[in-house]
């Protein structure tokens, strides 16, 4: 399926629950309410024209006034790929988890937790991935700033 | 090497003493099989066929740090990791070397600005022997760095502390 | 296999030093004697920060710390760095860059799947394979050297272009070490592949089911390994491998059930056939030009985002790249093969003893620094 057509499913399906796509070559993208992320992930998994049984990449972006989650999913069956998006505030970004769907969500959405701090509801183990466990801060964001010293040793 | 420290002048026990420890140590000194990034890769093609690290002696990576003579930190040091390589080292048998290979390693590398996550500098943490530049270090400038070290070793004599 | 236990378990630490760990992975096992009942992975332990540094370094700058990402196969993620980057533009290369770096990529694709298959013997107590991969490994390094100066890290496909066209006569010399490499293959299989007892460890250990693998988004020799035919470079394809006449590569399960650590390694080593091939039709097609025409003096992407995929060594990585307009990138996400492949290790783990632990880590090749980013 084209991504137009993907969209236009989602769209029927949805209906204002997707409310804004770009379709273009580069990464044709559609804005999800995050109240419906689950149902939006569940749906494109299971339906039999669409199947993305693969999550991509999840991973979060840092817009200084909203943090965005991005799902890339890609169909082994059918080959094609789309893009869903999910808005979050800044302060305080929580989202419910899309692990009981795709099983790699697992360790993806631990990753944003530890570089974005958004909080994925439901999440089975939702610890630092790559920092360590008393690591302070987020460092990805864009108003990071580098801690002087990590126990003893200077940064 | 501290037992012994000041209590004799240069003699021809000493000396000889020295010569055959000496000879003994840089000789076969054992590295611990301990690879981090990416010079850890150039690190085993010099261990393998074309570079040879065995001609030095030094060719049997140990699997555990209480057998290993030697330590080449091959490749950037993370905070996490930081803690868990100086462990490494106090579990090192005296004598014990550190080579720190490649630019992430003395001194952060490439990672030295915008690396939060990275030490800037293996000697942090652990004393450091010898510094092997390059990003990363061609097997040659490792071999080389080897054979600084036998010179150092050499150099060491049991009437005296060995100047670090 | 029946999971009834019996009782005390005990915990166990394996890394982050180990010596079969391919560089500083930490598993907790829990074990039950002999038997695995639980391994959980620790990543994290060479976590550099790619991501905050390519945030913080103009578009051209970003290609260097690409290559350190995966060391062992630093040209094809500098490849899928610069195609996403070139798509961002709209940068059209013409058809010496995009034949040399099909060549180049290949290339590294037959070092990358060399120091596997060596390493994957010397996990398992083989010492000569090792020896013998590395030996013409470094044959193929020596074109590399030659052409772009460096032996692992090379910063060679450049944003719109190359840096160096190919040195004098390098086709040529290609050609003989194809010549010379592909009888070796054999040797190669003689000497582990058909080994009994390397097939008596890896056959039946470390299964993956399809359903797992596309559950865990597995890509890659490791997808494949599971008998699921997906390869970017002919389902998704880029740089022109349509125009290429090369076959995919699945697990056939020969010695057990499809999808054991053996089902991995095969998969690899029949890939470095398939690039052989790739690369003898590039060099026999490549056309001349010049490799510096379409590099833009400033690398200014409008704003947008893209993302790419390519099939790099270890299966399919993808940059999403965030562009707000100015000369830095705004965000670049890296879809790692290895984090994913990692994230369903303690599924795929369970039950096995403790020495298959270290066969199914060796088989599913992973390089931590891409795992870590």
């Amino acid at each position: 399926m084209t991504p137009r057509e993907i969209e236009a499913l989602l769209k029927e399906r949805f209906g204002d629950r997707i409310p804004e796509s770009r379709l273009d070559g580069l990464c044709s993208w559609s804005l999800v309410d995050p109240a419906a992320i689950l149902e939006v992930a569940r749906f494109v998994h299971d339906d039999e024209k669409l199947k993305m049984d693969h999550l991509e990449l999840l991973g979060g972006v840092d817009y200084k006034d909203r943090i965005e989650v991005v799902y890339v999913v890609n169909s082994l069956t059918y080959h094609h790929r789309y893009t869903l998006k999910c808005r979050l505030p800044r302060d305080n970004p929580r989202i419910r988890t899309v692990e009981s769907v795709w099983k790699v969500a697992n360790w993806h959405e631990r990753e944003a937790y530890d570089m974005f701090g958004i909080i994925f509801e439901g999440h089975s183990d939702l610890r630092r991935i790559l920092c360590p466990d008393d690591w302070e801060g987020y460092p990805l964001r864009k108003d990071y700033t580098f801690p002087g010293k990590y126990h003893d040793m200077p940064v | 090497m501290g037992v012994l420290e000041g209590k004799f002048e240069d003699n021809v026990l000493v000396t000889s003493l020295d010569w055959v420890f000496n000879w003994a140590r840089s000789s076969s000194p054992w590295p611990l099989s301990f690879g981090l990034a990416c010079c850890a890769i150039e690190m085993m093609a010099t261990g393998a066929s074309r570079f040879d690290l065995d001609r030095f002696g030094a060719g049997a990576y140990r699997a555990t740090p209480r057998q290993a003579d030697i330590m080449i930190v091959a490749g950037t040091v993370t905070l996490k990791m930081g803690i868990r390589i100086r462990r490494l080292y106090e579990q090192m048998a005296d004598p014990k070397y550190v080579i720190s290979m490649g630019s992430c390693s003395n001194n952060g590398g490439p990672y030295w600005k915008y690396g939060y996550h990275v030490l800037k500098g293996v000697d942090e943490v652990i004393p450091v022997d010898v510094y092997v530049p390059g990003c990363p270090p061609r097997p040659e400038s490792l071999l080389e760095g080897l054979i600084q070290l036998k010179d150092k070793i050499r150099r060491q004599t049991i009437a005296r502390k060995s100047e670090a | 296999m029946n999971l009834d236990y019996s009782g005390d378990i005990m915990t166990l630490n394996m890394g982050p030093q180990h010596p079969s760990m391919h560089g500083v992975l930490r598993l907790e096992l829990k074990t039950d004697g002999e038997v695995v009942v639980e391994a959980i992975p620790h990543i994290g332990y060479l976590h550099r920060c790619f991501e905050k540094h390519a945030e913080n370094i103009e578009y051209p700058g970003v290609v260097p710390f690409t290559d350190r990402m995966d060391y062992v196969a630093a040209m094809n993620m500098e490849l899928g760095y610069v195609l996403a980057v070139e798509k961002l533009m709209g940068i059209q290369v013409n058809d010496r860059v995009r034949y040399i770096r099909i060549i180049m990529a290949e290339l590294n694709r037959i070092a990358s799947h060399l120091v596997a298959a060596g390493t994957y013997g010397l996990d398992l107590g083989s010492w000569t394979p090792f020896l013998h991969c590395f030996r013409d490994r470094e044959k193929i390094l020596d074109f590399f050297e030659e052409t772009c100066g460096a032996r692992l890290l090379y910063n060679y496909n450049w944003i719109g272009g190359l840096m160096f066209d190919l040195p004098e006569g390098l086709e040529r010399r290609i050609i003989e070490f194809l010549d010379y490499f592909e009888p070796l293959v054999e040797d190669l299989n003689r000497l582990l592949s058909y080994n009994y007892i390397f097939i008596k460890r890896t056959a039946s250990v470390g299964i993956i089911p399809p359903e797992v693998a596309v559950s865990y988004g597995i890509t890659g020799p490791n997808l494949r390994g599971s008998g699921i035919k997906f390869d970017v470079r002919r389902n998704e394809p880029y740089l022109g491998y349509e125009e290429f006449d090369f076959e995919v590569p699945v697990g056939k399960g020969e010695f057990g059930p499809v999808g054991s650590c053996y089902d991995r390694y095969m998969v690899r080593i029949w890939e470095v056939l398939q690039s052989c091939r790739i690369i003898r039709q590039a060099i026999a097609k490549l056309p001349p030009g010049d490799v510096h025409a379409t590099i833009p003096k400033r690398v200014k992407p409008p704003v947008g985002e893209v993302y790419m995929r390519t099939e790099c060594p270890r299966g399919e990585l993808g940059y999403y790249i965030v562009s707000d307009g100015t000369s830095k990138p705004y965000r670049v996400k890296v879809k790692s093969p290895c984090f994913t492949v990692m994230s369903g290790f303690r599924e795929y783990s369970r039950g096995a003893m403790i020495a298959d632990i270290v066969a199914i880590v060796g088989s599913v090749d992973i390089v931590l620094v891409e795992l870590d980013r």
